[in-house]
């Protein structure tokens, strides 16, 4: 059986290629970052910015924002400390006040908004529109999440495809604040649960096949 | 690139290799079972984890070193590096209770991991960690998949061979048919050798209660058994062709 290791141990050796080392997960956590305020800089410059006419002042909706921002920073780091192997799972509860301070913020929006005495009347085109644009905005972040985790080792592909997603989803609501219509609703919240569910699902579905095979 | 790599790969590699047999494979492995009651060590036991500990981390700087190097594509620190794996990776694959011939499919598995991912390892960071997480995990998917296969023994002579020791269906009508066969060729004897028959073989009585019940000596029912035994050989043989 020594025959079989060294033959192998011949063979990895005989077609050994430099490499770089990767940059640390906080390096790469600031790269996609990066790439998200770009994507958010190249929304602005096409939409109109309605979301902060109007309600800038509102608390709960800075505090939704932040908290969403705060997730994704978090996350992103969780995902790709993850991704390191001999880094710890424990990584992984590195999001979770932030995603409590952006569920609590979410929430307290719903229930000023519910005992408003005016509450503003929901239109299926700005559902519609709100939808699209956190798919549109989570479709190319979660590719590159992706992409640059499978440079890495990522032991367990579940755990960190799941943080990824989180991080999708958390930037893709703070980049929808400042195009909002109106304040959040009932059903806008719903609708922002579905669609972050549905980006931490498929980035763990389909995101975890594609790192498992990345991890050898 | 060779000069830089050359300084790893010599000294390095020959001191990773009396570390890995002063370990014996077993640096990296966690205790399972610690012991109920610490007693205070001795000054003897106390230079003695001291001396593994530095060795410990002796052989951490060497693997890390060598771990740079073939980072930087010297394939001599590279094989020395692998070589020098080889008893920790069984070791800890051991520990995670993989047994057998599954040991070496482990240290294959992580060996190949460990090629893909160096890309992955932080020169800043200790190396044993990051191995120590890759094997861990390719002893836990080897185990997973043990697990899930079936436990089968693929045996198709003993399967064949199999007795099965219920009745056939026919049976009760091939013993009645058999037993008819049987009365008739006794019957159809001649009258000493039928009674040698019905007395000796059917009835298994003894040779003196045969003798005094049909009035024949013992020599003549012997023979007229033989001699029955033949006949119905015979008979019972041409009535089956």
């Amino acid at each position: 059986m020594d025959a079989r290791h060294d033959r192998l141990v011949e063979e990895l050796a005989g077609r050994l290629e430099p490499v770089r080392p990767l940059p640390r997960p906080a390096w790469r956590a600031a790269l996609w970052l990066g790439a998200a305020l770009l994507l958010g800089a190249a929304l602005a410059s096409r939409l109109a910015m309605i979301g902060l006419e109007g309600r800038g002042g509102t608390a709960d909706i800075w505090l939704s924002a932040c908290g969403a921002a705060l997730t994704a920073v978090t996350a992103a780091y969780a995902a790709f400390a993850t991704s390191v192997p001999g880094r710890s799972p424990r990584w992984a509860l590195l999001p979770a006040p932030a995603l409590a301070l952006w569920v609590s913020g979410s929430g307290l929006g719903c229930l000023r908004m519910w005992f408003a005495a005016s509450p503003p009347a929901d239109d299926g085109h700005g559902l519609v529109s709100c939808f699209s644009f956190l798919v549109c905005v989570s479709i190319p972040l979660s590719l590159l999440m992706v992409a640059m985790l499978r440079r890495a080792c990522p032991l367990r592909p579940n755990l960190t495809a799941a943080l990824a997603g989180l991080a999708v989803a958390g930037a893709a609501a703070a980049l929808l604040v400042p195009f909002h219509p109106h304040d959040a609703s009932l059903s806008d919240i719903l609708i922002h649960c579905v669609v972050v569910a549905g980006v931490i699902g498929l980035n763990a579905l389909a995101g975890g096949r594609l790192l498992s095979r990345a991890a050898g | 690139m060779a000069e830089s790599s050359a300084r790893p790969g010599t000294g390095a590699s020959a001191s990773i290799m009396a570390h890995s047999i002063a370990f014996g494979g077993t640096l990296p492995v966690r205790p399972m079972i610690r012991p109920l009651a610490a007693s205070p060590p001795s000054a003897l036991e106390g230079r003695a984890r001291e001396a593994r500990t530095q060795t410990g981390m002796a052989l951490e700087g060497d693997l890390a070193g060598l771990m740079a190097a073939a980072q930087r594509g010297d394939a001599a620190s590279y094989r020395a590096l692998l070589k020098a794996c080889l008893p920790v990776v069984a070791g800890i694959a051991r520990a995670q209770g993989v047994r057998g011939d599954a040991v070496d499919d482990v240290v294959q598995d992580t060996l190949m991991t460990v090629h893909h991912a160096r890309a992955s390892y932080d020169p800043t960071r200790p190396f044993l960690p990051w191995l120590r997480a890759i094997t861990q995990r390719r002893a836990i998917d080897r185990l997973r998949r043990t697990a899930r296969r079936p436990q089968e023994v693929y045996d198709p002579l003993a399967y064949e061979a199999e007795v099965d020791p219920t009745p056939a269906p026919n049976a009760g009508l091939e013993a009645r048919e058999r037993d008819a066969a049987l009365a008739r060729a006794v019957a159809a004897l001649p009258d000493g050798q039928r009674q040698a028959v019905e007395h000796l073989g059917l009835r298994e009585l003894s040779l003196d209660e045969t003798a005094a019940l049909t009035g024949r000596t013992k020599g003549a029912l012997k023979v007229n058994l033989h001699r029955a035994l033949k006949a119905l050989r015979t008979n019972l043989m041409r009535g089956e062709e």
